[in-house]
């Protein structure tokens, strides 16, 4: 394996770290205006209190990944998509200040100010993610020199907004999967029928982007044909996704999560198996498009990046690890808490 | 000056990193100080530090959240605003801010977890442990980005390389030796100024509030001990400090000799001593200083060891090299006047509690209230003088900063995005003072209660008592 595959394999890995971890506090964020009292609305921002900030490392981190490897693809995809990663921090920043302050005050018009933030936040966070995976997918347009000669406007094409609210869907499935694993009594029986109605939700937009990808979008499997294996991935991801209300059902619903989660990672995968060799695609001309080999730092550096990569990601794992540990068991209010 | 995409990108990149700077010297400083509180707490067993600990611990995790809030916008802004930039650079920086993410970022969130909201949840060791991880983490991401922006300083360890791609010529520096890069002339002098003014900035934070509640009567025990060990942070800080800046100085006399001319207003080489400026407005038009005070020959001493070996001027220097010459010397001579506060503080400081009548004296309470003020002042300027020294260069010598920025982001965009950030910055600011404000005043809970029932140590140790008897 050449070091800008190894490079592209792990940058994958990242955004799958990312999207599996901050996905389930993104998607309680989407869902925290569905209860209404005080008390229940901390239960759930408290559920993710600890984890979030080290969840959101993920993407700081696969950013300066990015910035390393790829400082084409990391300069293009940056200053070409400028106001959407600006309303990405914006809400990114809301998010982290709705859920630091929210119950710093005991006023109901400050908490509901918060709440909604936090909510709405959450939602147009993951929203751009989606739009900017499907803008990658169905490529954007770069001129010669790199540039994105394209306007804001041009980003916000059906397909993109349809990959936005899959996102949207499957976020919100993941978190309420995961607040069912935090919560107790008669709140979990609530967050029960949540995970039916956001599975179907979920199943619907599934059912519609792949029908769009299909039919409508060759970059999704153009590069099927070249690796046939690819589809027993399509195939292993339909067995999680029917895993998902198989494990709901038989009340087993750290299943569920690990099955939504593979899910999410194997999105993310057929993700890279429809971009590779690419990482952005141009729809001006296949020529300008840039590629794990074009767009790549020096063999140098990569190497020495790799070095850095082997020596951190154990620390990085066993960190999780022992956090995950520590918080582990139902969500408990205390004087530490949000 | 036109309202481009250029000159706005540099605003906003002014306005979210120095936001974004009021930050990180409280934590990196507050960090190490809770490493000792806490240090203490397990030696001692005295549950004094304790309470230190969990009450610093708190406005700690305030900072940390919204220096990560900012932060963020940092890390993205390289690309968003600066494309070409990140092309030229992305070899050799983009390692770097990785580096960061790999090895701080992780450490840093991830124990901030259990230091915040583990107390009772893990045993007081792995607390501590915890407690040091952290302070650990906003050191390794403090040497990551020092290393990165040392090297737009003073490049090292690369070669510049034209690469051919789609007909395009790109020209980036390349790594050629990593360890050159880490260590170029200049990182470990700027890394060790950096630590130390975050060490400044944690002592004179502790020493404030806890100034506060002597004025107030307050949590008197507590907050003596508190003020003590701040001092002996901003003590230690402010000596070695100066240290630090006078070998940091000289060696920007050798790397980059227009930029401490422009720090000092030094015009003309001449072939005699440089003159000291100790005040003055350098006017560029008529090449001298206006309504200077200097000290003649003690430039050269300080650069050289000698005070009639001439000092490279900014004579030696084309013009349009020149960095701007008001905001450089304005800024380095104001951080040196903070620095003149702090010391004087300090000095009184450790003077009085060594007479044993600091805490009686109302006055000089109020001053170190106050005294939060001239290291936060000092922290940024600092860094304006070092990035504004620095132009026209973005990288020295090898990329001009109006060749760095994105080529398609267009100035309303920009413009936009400052308004956004600034209004979010404003509120953010707004309702930062304002939990902090509470948070002092709230004070240490677990002494509220005894407060109530009578001060006195016995009282206190039974509140802590019988907190610990209810568990969790």
């Amino acid at each position: 394996m050449d070091l800008n595959l190894f490079w592209f394999i792990l940058m994958g890995v990242l955004l799958a770290g990312y999207a599996i971890l901050d996905g389930f506090d993104l998607g309680v964020g989407i869902l925290h205006l569905g209860v209404r009292s005080d008390l229940e609305r901390r239960l759930l921002m408290n559920s993710i209190g600890p984890l979030w900030d080290g969840n959101e490392v993920w993407l700081v981190t696969f950013g300066g990944a990015l910035f390393a490897a790829f400082p084409h693809a990391y300069a293009t995809a940056f200053s070409g998509f400028y106001l959407a990663f600006m309303v990405l921090l914006f809400a990114l920043i809301s998010r982290a200040v709705s859920m630091e302050f929210r119950s710093k005050k005991e006023s109901p018009a400050w908490r509901s100010f918060f709440d909604f933030t936090f909510c709405a936040a959450s939602t147009v966070a993951t929203l751009l993610f989606g739009v900017a995976v499907g803008n990658s997918i169905m490529g954007i347009k770069v001129g010669p020199d790199f540039e994105y000669v394209g306007s804001f406007l041009d980003l916000l094409r059906p397909y993109p907004l349809l990959v936005g609210l899959f996102a949207v869907a499957t976020f919100a499935m993941h978190g309420s999967i995961y607040l069912y694993l935090k919560t107790e009594g008669e709140l979990q029986q609530r967050i029960h029928g949540w995970m039916w109605r956001t599975f179907g939700f979920f199943l619907v937009a599934y059912l519609l982007t792949t029908i769009y990808s299909l039919a409508a979008v060759p970059n999704t499997t153009a590069n099927f044909a070249n690796h046939p294996w690819a589809w027993g991935v399509v195939l292993l991801n339909v067995l999680a996704i029917a895993n998902i209300p198989r494990a709901i059902y038989q009340h087993r619903p750290f299943y569920a999560f690990v099955s939504s989660a593979c899910s999410i990672a194997a999105f993310v995968f057929l993700f890279g198996v429809a971009l590779y060799p690419n990482l952005i695609v141009s729809s001006l001309d296949p020529a300008y498009s840039l590629t794990i080999y074009n767009a790549a730092s020096s063999p140098k550096t990569l190497r020495i990046m790799q070095i850095i990569a082997f020596l951190g990601m154990p620390f990085v794992l066993a960190y999780t690890v022992v956090i995950y540990w520590v918080f582990r068991g139902k969500v408990e209010l205390g004087k530490f808490s949000y | 000056m036109e309202l481009d995409a250029l000159f706005l990108s540099r605003l906003q990149f002014a306005l979210t990193v120095m936001f974004h700077y009021l930050f990180p010297p409280i934590t990196i400083g507050l960090g190490m100080i809770m490493v000792v509180m806490e240090g203490l707490y397990l030696r001692t067993g005295d549950r004094h530090y304790e309470t230190m600990a969990r009450f610093w611990t708190k406005i700690f995790a305030l900072n940390f959240a919204i220096g990560v809030a900012s932060g963020i916008v940092m890390e993205f802004q390289f690309g968003t605003n600066w494309a070409t930039y990140s092309r030229f650079v992305g070899d050799v920086f983009g390692s770097a801010l990785a580096a960061e993410g790999i090895f701080a970022f992780f450490l840093e969130s991830g124990f901030l977890a259990v230091l915040v909201f583990g107390w009772d949840r893990v045993s007081p060791r792995m607390h501590f442990f915890s407690t040091v991880m952290v302070s650990l983490g906003s050191i390794f991401s403090a040497i990551w980005i020092v290393v990165a922006n040392s090297w737009q300083q003073t490049p090292a360890g690369h070669h510049l390389v034209t690469q051919y791609v789609g007909g395009e010529a790109f020209v980036r520096a390349e790594i050629v030796d990593f360890w050159a890069v880490v260590f170029n002339p200049s990182t470990v002098h700027r890394l060790t100024h950096t630590l130390l003014g975050a060490v400044m900035m944690g002592g004179f934070l502790v020493m404030s509030v806890s100034a506060y509640y002597l004025l107030k009567r307050r949590y008197d025990d507590f907050a003596r001990k508190s003020f003590t060990i701040g001092l002996a942070f901003a003590a230690v800080g402010t000596a070695a400090i100066l240290v630090s800046g006078h070998f940091q100085a000289q060696n920007v006399a050798v790397t980059q000799p227009p930029k401490l001319a422009a720090f000092e207003g030094h015009f003309e080489t001449g072939d005699g001593g440089a003159a000291l400026q100790l005040f003055g407005w350098p006017d560029a038009e008529s090449r001298r200083v206006r309504y200077g005070v200097a000290v003649p020959g003690l430039l050269s001493w300080l650069v050289h060891g000698d005070r009639n070996k001439p000092v490279q001027g900014l004579d030696q220097t084309p013009r349009e090299d020149w960095p701007p010459l008001v905001l450089t010397f304005w800024s380095y001579h104001l951080m040196l006047y903070m620095w003149g506060v702090c010391a004087v503080l300090v000095v009184l400081g450790l003077y009085l509690r060594w007479r044993g009548t600091l805490f009686e004296r109302r006055s000089v309470l109020w001053a170190f209230v106050l005294g939060v003020a001239p290291p936060v002042i000092a922290n940024q300027l600092g860094w304006v003088a070092a990035e504004v020294g620095r132009q026209p260069w973005i990288v020295w010598g090898l990329l001009r900063t109006r060749d760095a920025v994105s080529k398609s982001v267009k100035a309303e965009e920009v413009l936009a995005s400052i308004v956004m950030f600034g209004v979010i910055y404003l509120l953010l600011a707004i309702v930062w003072l304002y939990i902090l404000d509470s948070k002092i005043r709230q004070g240490p809970t677990e002494l509220e209660s005894a407060e109530a029932r009578g001060s006195g140590l016995t009282a206190v140790a039974a509140a802590l008592g019988g907190r610990k008897k209810r568990g969790r």
